[in-house]
C-alpha cells in the first residue's frame, strides 16, 4: 500500500513539476501586459530586465487618452456591447425555443443551413455586409452597424436548442392544458428555467462583442464612433506614441474580463464547452 | 412535440430575417461581385476579370502560401498542447487546479488588440523582455520582425497561446463526458495510464478533437488581426501576409470588392473542402 502511495506522489510531483512551468510560461504575458502598463516609457524601452510593476499607470493612461479619446471609446464598447448582448440572447433562444420544442415545415432545412454556417468563413459576408451598411443603408460609424450585423449567431443558437430540449414534457404541457399561451409559456416558464444557459451565453456574447475588431474597425473607422479595441489598434504601429498608454488601454479591455472570468468561471466555461456535447 | 408552423416560425422570424439580410444576401452577393469588374463606374459584368487575375497573381499565391504554412504547423501543434493541458488539468494527482484552470484559460478572454500589442512589445528586438531573457541565458537575439521565418514563429506562437486554453477546455468538457466505469474496468484490468489513454480516451474522443480541428483550421484560415497588428501588416515584405490580410488589403484599401470577393470564394471553397475531409474522417463505420 506504502509502495502504492509513494508512486503516485512521485507521479504527482512530476505532473506539477511539467505543469509549473507551463502555466507561468502562459500567464507571463498578462503579468508583462500589467507591468508594462505602470512602467514609463523611457523604463519599457530601457536595456534592463524588469519584471515586476512600477507606480507609473495613470501617467500611462493620461498619456493613452491625450493620444485617442479612449475613455469615449469604452462608453461606445460598453453600451454596443450591452445592448448587443440583450438583442441576441432574445433572438437566438427565440429561435433555439423554436427549434427545440416545435415540429414545423422545413425544420431540417433551417437546422441544416445553421449547422452550415458554422463551417463557413465569415470573410465571405464581409465585403457585400460592408456594402450594404455603409453604401444603401448609409449606416457607417453608427451604433446600429456595430450592433445589428452581427446578430446571427449559430453556435448560440445552436446551445439554446440544446437547452430548451432537455426540459420535460409534462412542464409544458399542463400549462398548455390550463390554455396558457405559447409566448406566455416561452416567457414564464422556459427562460427562467434556462437562466444558468442564458448566463453561460451573455457571457460568451458580451465578450464577443467587447473583443470585436475586424467589423468594427471596417464600418467604424471615424474618430469618435471607434470602438475602444479599434482606437487602441489605431495606435499600434504609430511612431510618436506612448507604448505605456497603449498598454493601459490594454489593461482596462483586458482586466475587467478576467474578473469577469474569474467571478463567472462555471459559467464561461459551459458556454465554450457545449461545442462538445453533441 | 407538435406540429405548429405558425408559431414555430413567429419565434424563428426575427432571427431568420437577420440571417437573410446580413448572411444569405451576402454569400450570393459577393460569388456575384466576384464576376464584375469593380474598378470602373458602374461596375460591369467580366467572368474572368478577377479569377484570371487571382490565378496569375504572386501576391495571392504568396498569401495563400502562408496560410496553409501557419495552418499545417499551428493547428496541430495547438491542438497537441490543448490535448496535453487537458489530460493534466483531468489529472486527480493535481494540486491547486483552480489555478492552473485560470492560467491557461485565461487568453480566452483577452482580446486581439490587446495580446497583439503585449506580444509586439515582449518580442522586439533591442528591448522586448524575450530578447533580453534569451540573451541572459547565453542565446543570441532573434529579430523577430525583420526576417520571415522567426516573424512566422511569431506569429503562430501568438494565436498557440491565445487559443490552446480554448481548445482544451472543449477537450476537457469531452473527456469528462466519457463513462467513469469504462477506466474503472480497464484499471482492474492493470491496463497501464498510457494504454488507456490512447485505446479508451483518444478514441472516444475522436468527434471532439475533429469539432475543435475544424474550427481552429477555419479560425486560423481567417487570419487577419496578429499579422495586421504584431507583424505590421503582413511585414516583413507581405512574407506574414494572409488571405485574410490580402482581402483587407484589396477590398478595403484598394476598394477593390470584385478581387476581394475572389479572395474571399477562395477561403469558402477551402473550407468547404477541409469541412468534407474532416466529415469522411468521422463518417460512422459500416
Amino acid at each position: 500500500m506504502s509502495s502504492l502511495s509513494s508512486a503516485r506522489l512521485k507521479r504527482s510531483i512530476a505532473l506539477h513539476l511539467f505543469l509549473t512551468p507551463l502555466a507561468l510560461i502562459w500567464l507571463f504575458p498578462l503579468w508583462m501586459m500589467v507591468v508594462f502598463s505602470t512602467m514609463p516609457d523611457n523604463g519599457i524601452f530601457s536595456p534592463g530586465i524588469e519584471l515586476l510593476p512600477h507606480g507609473n499607470f495613470i501617467d500611462n493612461f493620461n498619456n493613452l487618452q491625450h493620444d485617442t479619446d479612449f475613455v469615449g471609446a469604452i462608453v461606445i464598447s460598453v453600451c454596443v456591447a450591452v445592448t448587443y448582448t440583450v438583442l441576441s440572447v432574445l433572438l437566438t433562444s427565440m429561435a433555439g425555443w423554436a427549434l427545440a420544442r416545435y415540429q414545423f415545415f422545413g425544420k431540417s432545412v433551417v437546422v441544416a443551413i445553421i449547422l452550415g454556417t458554422i463551417t463557413l468563413p465569415y470573410a465571405v459576408v464581409l465585403i457585400p455586409q460592408f456594402i450594404m451598411v455603409a453604401r444603401d443603408f448609409k449606416l457607417a460609424n453608427t451604433w446600429v452597424a456595430l450592433i445589428v450585423p452581427p446578430l446571427f449567431n449559430s453556435l448560440g443558437v445552436l446551445f439554446m436548442r440544446q437547452s430548451f430540449s432537455m426540459m420535460p414534457d409534462d412542464l409544458f404541457d399542463a400549462a398548455r392544458v390550463e390554455g396558457v399561451k405559447e409566448w406566455r409559456i416561452f416567457v414564464f416558464i422556459a427562460l427562467p428555467l434556462a437562466r444558468p444557459m442564458l448566463a453561460a451565453l451573455c457571457i460568451i456574447l458580451f465578450l464577443a462583442s467587447w473583443n470585436n475588431y475586424l467589423w468594427p474597425l471596417l464600418i467604424n473607422s471615424q474618430p469618435g464612433s471607434m470602438t475602444a479595441p479599434v482606437a487602441l489598434g489605431t495606435l499600434i504601429g504609430l511612431t510618436k506614441v506612448s507604448w505605456g498608454g497603449i498598454m493601459a488601454g490594454a489593461v482596462m479591455l483586458t482586466v475587467p474580463m478576467l474578473v469577469v472570468f474569474v467571478l463567472l468561471q462555471r459559467h464561461f466555461i459551459a458556454g465554450i464547452a457545449a461545442g462538445a456535447v453533441k | 412535440m407538435r406540429n405548429r408552423n405558425a408559431t414555430a416560425y413567429r419565434f424563428l422570424t426575427p432571427y431568420l430575417l437577420i440571417f437573410a439580410i446580413f448572411w444569405v444576401w451576402p454569400i450570393i452577393s459577393s460569388f456575384l461581385i466576384s464576376f464584375q469588374a469593380t474598378r470602373t463606374v458602374p461596375w460591369r459584368f467580366a467572368p474572368g476579370f478577377n479569377w484570371g487575375r487571382l490565378i496569375g497573381d504572386p501576391a495571392f499565391f504568396n498569401a495563400l502560401k502562408n496560410t496553409l504554412l501557419i495552418l499545417v504547423i499551428q493547428v496541430p501543434v495547438m491542438i497537441a498542447l490543448a490535448m496535453v493541458m487537458a489530460v493534466l488539468l483531468n489529472s486527480p494527482l493535481l494540486r491547486a487546479r483552480g489555478l492552473y484552470r485560470f492560467a491557461f484559460f485565461a487568453p480566452v478572454v483577452v482580446g486581439e488588440v490587446a495580446y497583439s500589442a503585449v506580444f509586439r512589445l515582449m518580442f522586439s528586438l533591442d528591448f522586448g523582455i524575450v530578447n533580453k531573457l534569451l540573451n541572459s541565458i547565453g542565446l543570441p537575439k532573434v529579430d523577430w520582425f525583420s526576417n520571415v521565418t522567426p516573424a512566422m514563429a511569431l506569429i503562430m506562437i501568438a494565436v498557440t497561446w491565445r487559443w490552446a486554453g480554448y481548445n482544451a477546455i472543449i477537450l476537457l468538457a469531452g473527456m469528462q463526458s466519457i463513462p467513469e466505469d469504462v477506466y474503472e474496468a480497464a484499471t482492474l484490468d492493470r491496463v497501464s495510464k498510457l494504454k488507456q489513454f490512447f485505446h479508451i480516451t483518444l478514441p472516444l474522443l475522436k468527434p471532439v478533437i475533429v469539432f475543435c480541428a475544424v474550427l481552429s483550421i477555419i479560425g486560423t484560415m481567417q487570419l487577419f488581426t496578429e499579422p495586421f497588428l504584431i507583424t505590421e501588416r503582413g511585414g516583413p515584405g507581405g512574407g506574414t501576409e494572409t488571405l485574410g490580410l490580402l482581402l483587407y488589403r484589396q477590398g478595403f484599401r484598394s476598394l477593390n470588392f470584385g478581387y476581394a470577393s475572389a479572395v474571399a470564394y477562395t477561403m469558402a471553397g477551402l473550407a468547404i473542402a477541409i469541412t468534407l475531409v474532416q466529415l469522411w474522417l468521422t463518417r460512422e463505420p459500416k
